[in-house]
């Protein structure tokens, strides 16, 4: 056994009962006296200049309060890189997308606040526009940006090893290539704030936003305030993945109209809107070349990539270097060369999306290996243990696999689905195929150059000593990172969950760089541990003095004092206490053992409040070459999975049957959010292979900008799932933990790509696989092969 | 203008001046306060706004306020007692069928109806009861654990 009291368990969530009954408050559940509402006015065109932007009649309109536009907010530059800061509250020079953000109206309910934008007149003048990669890089192209040459906002080259020289030692070369659409992530709760700034001169926003940290930096910059007057508070948020890792153009225009009218100021994003906003997934265009030995050996790989990044660059220059160097592993691979691309065009600006960057390149890469195994003649899982890295190994990229349970992953999805009685032998249209992948456990460096910790935690007692209150900026967004950290405070406390109650979300509780590159577990775990060991020693130091026991030979277990050696004389503390507590029905009996509540009393009385800190900063990691901080992260999570699913051929229809998916993820702190992760991925990667398209007409409108034609799996869609929590002891994880956000949707793609092969013998190399993307395929196939 | 609307909702009687075009769900929402009754949409799409009319489980936000006139209305405030949280919701908690929670009280709600006429579901059942109510979180599993094992 683990010999740990509260983590590993399946305990239940502690925001589950809120939850479950409908108390706990999200940002639009939230409302303030005197409140106003605001309304933004985005651009009906893509790409057009602004010759003027008239406000007279909105200004006028009864109700009105707030009515701003560039001129009122300044024109500073913000964005998620600082290397690539393109963004402004407000266009004032063009427009560079539908739903390009133009002007802003506060007022005292909705209805007027929408119809004051509807007053505001703009004259715009049409630009050409581009959409698409080949438009945007086109000879004599017009320039989203015309700081970006060829409308190139991010490139990336890079090679490790000498690939062509490996090549020339290759017994198989192979080239393929994928490409997938837009996503969106498509949280059932949109965006939404309520910026309030009060008397005192401090700017207080509410927003359900991933990154309260980053937030608060931006608002502070763009509208000129000292950080410290900016407080970021995240209620409970209604899911992320991504698309809410950034400050956004709203937030900024409730801030800057709280400002002017000194009223608190509420705005949502309508469905809609949420689309338009976009940062989620790029399109992506792999093209792959790998070679290998006969035996399967795998020695070198050559990789180009361009993304469609839209009119901003948002998280695009991580996304672009992610692309390519989130390839460096699992499997030990000592040649690799990337070219990546990110190019703007007049669509909504692409952002992150859960397996930030490596999605795509996964599916390309893994879809690739399989066909590679079917010319050696092996079979796919064959390969891939062949080639897999074990702990201690170093990718060729500089990724240090402090752990890594790859092997164990693939071995038990094998086992669990029957993989040797199934594959090639199911009958025409029914398939089994796998894939592996695997992601950091949180980015190595922040998204701003700093030497920041990307986590603090404050623990403090109660007074009375019975509970453990834990402060921390980190942010709950649904995949129960509060319940995580409570856990782990309880355990490094040596205290029941009971005792810990926890806050978290509210810069003012510290620096957490938020809920983004699977880093809170580790991160924050590794700040919450260290912030409450330091409260159990101040405990421990008052209880030695006092009971003339030395530190090392006391412990705290389960909510009691434990004397490693002789049992002292503790009647003295217990009297005081009792003495405290006259009329009280639970003080403790004579026969009882020290309490933790007792000892942290008695602790309050010598020295005051007990407070605990910890603090949490990654070692200095990767190497030297240009773009090595992406990619790099104190621990790696992987994963392995195999998907059944049967095709139709007459429809082209894909029906998934079963997943099974294996995740390395260290150890668990929470069992059951461990798999609730797992699951979720399995929906999110399985809506994006076969449906998830988000499409445009020819003047760079939303075709689908709601949940009916942008279809996400529900209930129906998702097959029954088994996950296994596989779990190895992270050496840089707090209790040896580490990731499982992300790394599982790395394989749900490519293990259905392969699987349609093994179903049909069709190689598809476009997402998703629609019906008639499907259908056309077997087309193809049928007459190429004259069946 | 406003107009006056009797109905019943979570056992109690209300009489609330609603505008002609207010939906069901803004008039929980904003008149009442019963803000457990979610919004995602405002469309019909996602369900997270799903409240029990009449026996039978509605997008609320599909609802004017006004049609709701004489009607009987239960929300996910409803079904918590003095004795505590119903068992779906005890479910939910239990088996880990909530992540963000934005879903769950549409989710919830759908579920309660599903098992007030058919208390033992198959898994195919349950999954088509649900099957309005969009998840994003969960992938659905432990939703359909944490029904089945109300049902059983
Ligand atoms: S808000 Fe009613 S269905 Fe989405
Ligand atoms: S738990 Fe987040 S949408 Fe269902």
């Amino acid at each position: 056994m683990s010999g740990y009291d509260v983590i590993g368990t399946e305990a239940p969530r502690i925001d589950a009962p809120d939850k479950a009954t409908g108390r706990a408050l999200f940002i639009d559940d939230m409302t303030m006296p005197g409140m106003l509402y605001g309304a933004l006015l985005q651009s009906p065109l893509a790409h057009a200049r602004i010759r003027g932007i008239d406000t007279s009649a909105a200004k006028q309109l009864p109700g009105v309060k707030s009515v701003v536009t560039w001129e009122d907010a300044g024109l500073v530059k913000y964005g998620v890189s600082p290397a690539r800061y393109d963004e402004t509250i407000f266009c004032h020079d063009k427009v560079r997308h539908v739903g390009d953000n133009v002007a802003a109206v506060a007022a005292v309910d909705l209805e007027t606040a929408l119809e004051a934008v509807s007053l505001i007149k703009v004259d715009y003048e049409d630009l050409p526009a581009v959409f698409t990669i080949e438009q945007a890089m086109a000879e004599g192209a017009p320039l989203v940006h015309d700081i970006y040459p060829r409308n190139i906002s991010a490139e990336v080259h890079n090679e490790f090893g000498d690939v062509e020289a490996a090549f020339k030692e290759c017994d198989l070369i192979k080239m393929t290539s994928l490409v997938n659409k837009r996503q969106d992530c498509a949280f059932i709760e949109p965006q939404g704030c309520i910026a309030y700034y009060d008397h005192s001169g401090t700017l207080t926003l509410y927003s359900s936003t991933q990154v309260p940290h980053y937030t608060q930096r931006s608002v502070a910059m763009v509208l000129g305030m000292p950080i410290g007057k900016v407080r970021v508070v995240k209620p409970y948020v209604g899911g992320g993945f991504g698309a809410k890792a950034s400050a956004n153009h709203m937030e900024l225009a409730a801030c800057l109209m709280s400002m002017k009218t000194g009223k608190p100021v509420k705005m949502n994003f309508e469905r809609e809107q949420v689309f338009y906003h976009g940062r989620s997934r790029h399109q992506f265009f792999h093209t792959m070349t790998t070679g290998v030995k006969r035996d399967g050996t795998i020695l070198a790989l050559k990789h180009e990539c361009y993304m469609n990044g839209g009119a901003y660059s948002s998280f695009g220059i991580a996304t672009v270097y992610y692309a390519g160097s989130l390839l460096g592993g699992p499997y030990k691979m000592p040649n690799m060369k990337y070219d990546g691309y990110r190019i703007a065009t007049n669509l909504p600006a692409c952002g992150a999306q859960r397996g930030h960057g490596g999605v795509i390149a996964r599916g390309c890469w893994e879809q690739q290996l399989d066909m590679i195994a079917e010319e050696l003649g092996m079979d796919p899982v064959e390969l891939r243990l062949k080639n897999i890295m074990t702990a201690g190994d170093i990718t060729c990229n500089d990724l240090n696999m402090s752990s890594l349970g790859m092997k164990e992953c693939i071995e038990a999805v094998r086992d669990a689905s029957e993989w040797k009685n199934k594959k090639g032998k199911l009958p025409r249209g029914k398939g089994i195929g796998m894939a592996c992948g695997f992601f950091v456990s949180g980015a190595g460096y922040p998204i701003y150059r700093s030497d920041t910790f990307h986590g603090t935690v404050v623990i403090k007692l109660t007074e009375d000593g019975g509970t453990a209150l834990v402060y921390t900026a980190s942010a709950e967004i649904g995949q129960g990172s509060d319940t995580a950290f409570a856990m782990i405070a309880a355990e490094a406390l040596g205290i029941p969950l009971e005792m810990v109650r926890l806050e978290s979300g509210d810069t003012d509780f510290g620096v957490d760089l938020g809920a983004y590159s699977s880093r809170q577990t580790l991160m924050t775990g590794h700040a919450t541990k260290e912030a409450a060991e330091d409260v159990k020693r101040q405990v421990l130091e008052v209880l030695s003095k006092e009971l003339n026991v030395p530190m090392e030979d006391m412990d705290i277990k389960k909510g009691l004092i434990v004397f490693k050696k002789e049992k002292p004389d503790f009647s003295g503390l217990r009297t005081r206490y009792i003495k405290e507590h006259r009329g009280w029905v639970d003080n403790p009996g004579a026969e009882d053992e020290l309490s933790f509540r007792e000892a942290s009393r008695i602790a309050y009385l010598a020295r005051g409040s007990i407070v605990g800190t910890g603090k949490y900063k990654p070692p200095e990691l990767g190497g030297k070459f240009k773009g090595a901080a992406v990619g790099t992260s104190p621990a790696y999570g992987c994963s392995a999975q195999i998907v059944e699913l049967t095709v139709d051929e007459g429809t082209g229809r894909i029906i998934i049957d079963k997943m099974v998916d294996a995740h390395d993820c260290g150890r668990a702190i929470n069992r059951t959010s461990v798999e609730g992760q797992m699951q979720g991925s399995l929906s999110m990667g399985m809506g994006e292979a076969l449906f998830e398209e988000v499409k445009f007409d020819a003047r760079g409108r939303i075709l689908n900008a709601d949940l009916a034609e942008y279809k996400i799996p529900s209930a129906l869609d998702m097959p029954p799932t088994e996950v296994i929590v596989v779990e190895s002891n992270e050496p840089n994880g707090p209790f040896g933990a580490k990731e499982v956000g992300e790394g599982n949707i790395m394989a749900t793609i490519p293990a259905i790509l392969n699987a349609v092969y093994d179903a049909v013998g069709v190689r598809i190399y476009e997402l998703p696989l629609n019906p008639e993307r499907v259908h056309k395929a077997l087309k193809e196939y049928k007459q190429k092969n004259k069946i | 203008m406003k107009r006056i609307i009797q109905l019943t909702i979570n056992d109690k009687e209300y009489e609330v001046a609603v505008e002609p075009n207010q939906t069901l769900t803004d008039m929980l929402r904003y008149e009442l306060g019963l803000t457990g009754t979610k919004k995602g949409c405002e469309v019909g799409d996602c369900g997270s706004c799903t409240v029990i009319m009449d026996g039978i489980p509605v997008n609320s936000c599909l609802v004017l306020a006004m049609q709701a006139n004489g009607r009987k209305i239960t929300t996910i405030e409803g079904l918590e007692t003095e004795k505590g949280m119903h068992p779906i919701q005890k479910a939910f908690v239990e088996k880990g069928a909530i992540q963000c929670g934005f879903c769950t009280p549409g989710m919830i709600l759908s579920s309660k109806s599903l098992l007030d006429k058919n208390p033992n579901p198959t898994e195919e059942e349950i999954r088509a009861g649900i099957s309005g109510n969009l998840c994003r979180c969960t992938g659905y599993q432990k939703i359909v654990d944490a029904v089945k094992s109300v049902g059983k």
